[in-house]
């Protein structure tokens, strides 16, 4: 074991971090293909429902666990059907634009103390420019399949997007303004010391403001009107079958962990222990680790399939009224009053 | 807008109230079925696949009447009859297109004999073009391999007719 770490120290960096890509990489695949069982259990048990239990099962526990795998058989067997009258490549390209970002901005993700792939100073600004990247993919999707509903999905994706990025980018202004850095890993640290110095409670409603622009970002319910069903069949993605479908899919719930780990990153101190200050220095459960993220992390997750099973989808309408007169000005305000707080010196910030 | 319903608005109070809806439920007792090993209680007057029934001495009950096919309301049963050898009036043709059927019983209804009946098989699928018609040979044999099954579905639904 410490011949192997010797020679995982030994190795030149960039393979180290090649590695870490990798690892990272795959991780994100398989959270995704258990998000997605993860979500139909939950969705089912509040629709009173087992969810799906026929597929596989560890001696008799479990069932249902490898649904995923057989999920993503199917539609690797099955025929990528691409428009006649379509743009076939930005058609064939799209998902890969949609996907490429939410994997990419995992590389300035504060893993743990001591692990993050790119520690740059413009970490935040990288999250955000990356998470607008993706929305490309949505609009390209619908504009080249050449159909009224992708086309409709697209735009309302596109107008939505743009509503939401705004009221996220004040709530995360906020989050910069009490942290003083743009580095993930030092908004970590400027948390550390306890629950108190979470963001959560200083920054309470702008937590709020990014848990609903969050959703409304990664086109989920109540905010899916990208793809609402009832109205234009299946939105953007209504033209695309099997692997190229499941690429979106994947995006989607790529985007759904990152945006979940964001939230903890940004507001409940990432891989800080809650029971940091409350137990003694040295007890185990208030190290930090990555298991702190990962807990945080699952929670969030968890919310936005509550929030689907819960939650009827909003008009159109609604969302940009929701986005543009009530979370952008909430933001505001609470800006303001987080400058005045800065300023005599109200809560753990100090800087 | 009064200080009520901002306080009501802004604080998510209805959201809130909706997750812990939802959030209960989470934990209440699951009502699924694993349909193929265990299955829902049917009743005797399910209206399933068709059969076409003889008396206990092997002779057809139909004698071609036609009121299932007048009853019909998706015209799914076609008949075609004539004498048969010993003088009897008896169908040539019995089909029922199982696509056009909406299973409402009316045939079974109309029945002066009780010839056609819908039994209680729903489990049954069809692999090539062509098999979703019963023709008369099909239903009588439904109705010789489940003969069993259908007397006894019979009688049970008998004190209420």
């Amino acid at each position: 074991m410490d011949s192997l770490l010797e020679l995982w120290s030994g190795l030149p960096s960039y393979v180290r971090s090649t590695a870490w890509i990798l690892i990272v990489t795959v991780a994100v695949i398989l959270s995704v293909a258990f998000t997605t069982l993860w979500e139909r259990k939950v969705i089912g048990w509040m629709q009173l429902r087992k969810g799906p239990n026929r597929v596989g099962s560890l001696f008799g526990l479990l069932p249902g666990i490898f649904q995923p795998f057989a999920d993503v058989i199917k539609l690797l067997l099955k025929e990528v059907v691409v428009p006649s009258a379509s743009n076939k490549w930005l058609f064939r390209i799209a998902p890969a634009i949609t996907l490429v970002p939410a994997f990419a901005a995992w590389a300035v993700m504060p893993l743990d103390p001591n692990l993050v792939i790119a520690d740059i100073d413009a970490g935040l600004l990288y999250v955000l420019s990356l998470t607008s990247v993706g929305v490309y993919g949505v609009i390209l999707a619908g504009w080249a399949a050449n159909s009224k509903y992708a086309f409709l999905g697209a735009m309302r994706s596109a107008a939505q997007v743009v509503a939401y990025e705004i009221a996220m980018g004040f709530a995360l202004v906020g989050v910069v303004m009490a942290a003083g850095t743009l580095n993930l890993g030092d908004i970590v640290r400027a948390q550390a010391g306890g629950v108190s110095n979470w963001f959560l409670i200083w920054l309470f409603p702008l937590f709020v403001v990014y848990l609903i622009a969050g959703v409304a970002e990664t086109n989920r319910a109540p905010f899916d009107v990208a793809e609402g069903e009832s109205e234009i069949v299946a939105g953007f993605h209504v033209e695309y079958s099997g692997i190229a479908f499941a690429l979106f899919f994947l995006a989607e719930y790529a985007n759904m962990i990152l945006i979940s780990a964001l939230t903890a990153v940004f507001f409940l101190g990432g891989w800080l222990s809650p029971f940091e200050g409350l137990l003694a220095a040295g007890h185990p459960l208030a190290a930090p680790g990555f298991h702190w993220l990962f807990l945080k992390l699952f929670f969030f997750l968890t919310c936005f399939m509550w929030y689907r099973a819960t939650f009827p989808r909003y008009r159109y309408d609604q969302i940009m009224r929701l986005g543009w007169k009530v979370l952008i000005p909430v933001t505001l305000v609470w800006i303001a009053v987080e400058g005045l707080m800065v300023y005599w010196g109200v809560g753990p910030w100090k800087n | 807008m009064s200080l009520q319903s901002i306080a009501k608005t802004f604080l998510l109070t209805e959201l809130l109230t909706g997750l812990s809806v939802t959030a209960r439920t989470l934990f209440r007792r699951k009502v699924t079925v694993n349909y193929p090993e265990e299955k829902t209680p049917q009743s005797p007057r399910f209206r399933g696949l068709h059969a076409l029934r003889r008396y206990p001495n092997g002779e057809e009950r139909c004698i071609a009447c036609k009121l299932c096919e007048a009853v019909c309301p998706a015209l799914a049963i076609t008949i075609d009859s004539d004498v048969a050898a010993d003088g009897t009036r008896r169908t040539t043709r019995y089909d029922i297109d199982l696509f056009k059927c909406i299973f409402c019983g009316f045939c079974e209804e109309a029945c002066p004999v009780d010839a056609i009946v819908e039994t209680r098989i729903h489990e049954y699928h069809m692999e090539h073009r062509g098999e979703n018609i019963m023709t008369k040979d099909k239903l009588l044999a439904v109705g010789e391999r489940y003969a069993a099954l259908i007397d006894a579905d019979k009688a049970a639904d008998a004190p209420y007719r």
